[in-house]
């Protein structure tokens, strides 16, 4: 016989405390989703520039003196949007290794250690979010 | 009775393609990190050069294919959660088709952004 269990809702952020593993895992799942979809609309937004860019002369293109490349070069020249860049890496990754959990999940595979491989998701992100850091800032300075 | 907790319909279709998609995009998100962060650098991007791997039939494909299922993946994501918190009736039509038509300029914008890069005169 199926059992019913109330856990009331879990949109009711104030019950946080009350919160496991999986619902942790569930509520950042959400949060880096909606980073995700925002930034793609971000992401297209700023290389839609190489439309313009384009037009340009060959000569133009070759000195990246074209809207694009000055574009995406002054952006990459802020510390702040490299910072932002380390952020979304972690978000991402988060997200993709969570992601991967619960397709395993999905498929039976290892549903009773689920706390223990949500654990293992944030460890790994923060251990490839710190060992990127060098790469995302070379050149920042 | 035990409660549903998903916001997917019943052995829906959508429930399928979010995991299909999911499974593509986990191997596609990390080869496009790895490439524009790891094997090229952000500070040394330049419009010829995105071109040049844009020229390529198989990475523009891969691109494009990649923008169409980030973009399903996304928003039918958004839609779920939306629909969890409780989003129902007009309001619920409302953003889906909302939803549908920012997904309809991202991809028109995403290919072509994508066309300008390959030479392909079609933006």
């Amino acid at each position: 016989m199926s059992q019913s269990y109330n856990r009331g809702l879990i949109e009711d952020f104030s019950r946080w405390r009350e919160f496991e593993a999986g619902m942790w895992a569930w509520i950042f799942h959400k949060f880096t989703g909606w980073v995700l979809i925002g930034y793609l609309f971000t992401h297209i937004a700023v290389l839609s520039t190489a439309i313009p860019a384009s037009g340009a002369e060959t000569a133009v293109l070759q000195a990246g003196n074209d809207v694009y490349t000055q574009t995406i070069v002054s952006l990459e020249g802020l510390l702040l949007v490299r910072v932002l860049e380390v952020g979304l890496l972690s978000v991402a990754v988060f997200h993709m290794l969570n992601g991967a959990r619960l397709l395993l999940v999905d498929l039976g595979v290892g549903l009773e250690s689920q706390d223990k491989s949500f654990y293992a998701s944030l460890i790994l992100t923060g251990a490839i979010t710190v060992a990127s850091v060098p790469t995302f800032i070379a050149g920042a300075f | 009775m035990a409660q549903r907790y998903s916001s997917f319909d019943k052995g829906g279709r959508m429930w399928l393609l979010q995991r299909i998609t999911a499974a593509f995009l986990l191997v596609v998100l990390a080869f496009h990190f790895f490439l524009l962060h790891f094997v090229h650098h952000a500070d040394e991007v330049s419009f010829l050069m995105s071109a040049g791997r844009m020229e390529t039939m198989s990475y523009y494909s891969l691109m494009v294919l990649f923008l169409l299922t980030a973009t399903f993946h996304g928003v039918n994501g958004v839609y779920n959660a939306l629909v969890n918190q409780g989003l129902t009736g007009t309001k619920r039509t409302v953003i889906k088709w909302t939803l549908v038509a920012a997904s309809v300029v991202l991809i028109v914008q995403g290919i072509r952004t994508a066309n300008a890069w390959a030479g392909i005169p079609l933006y």
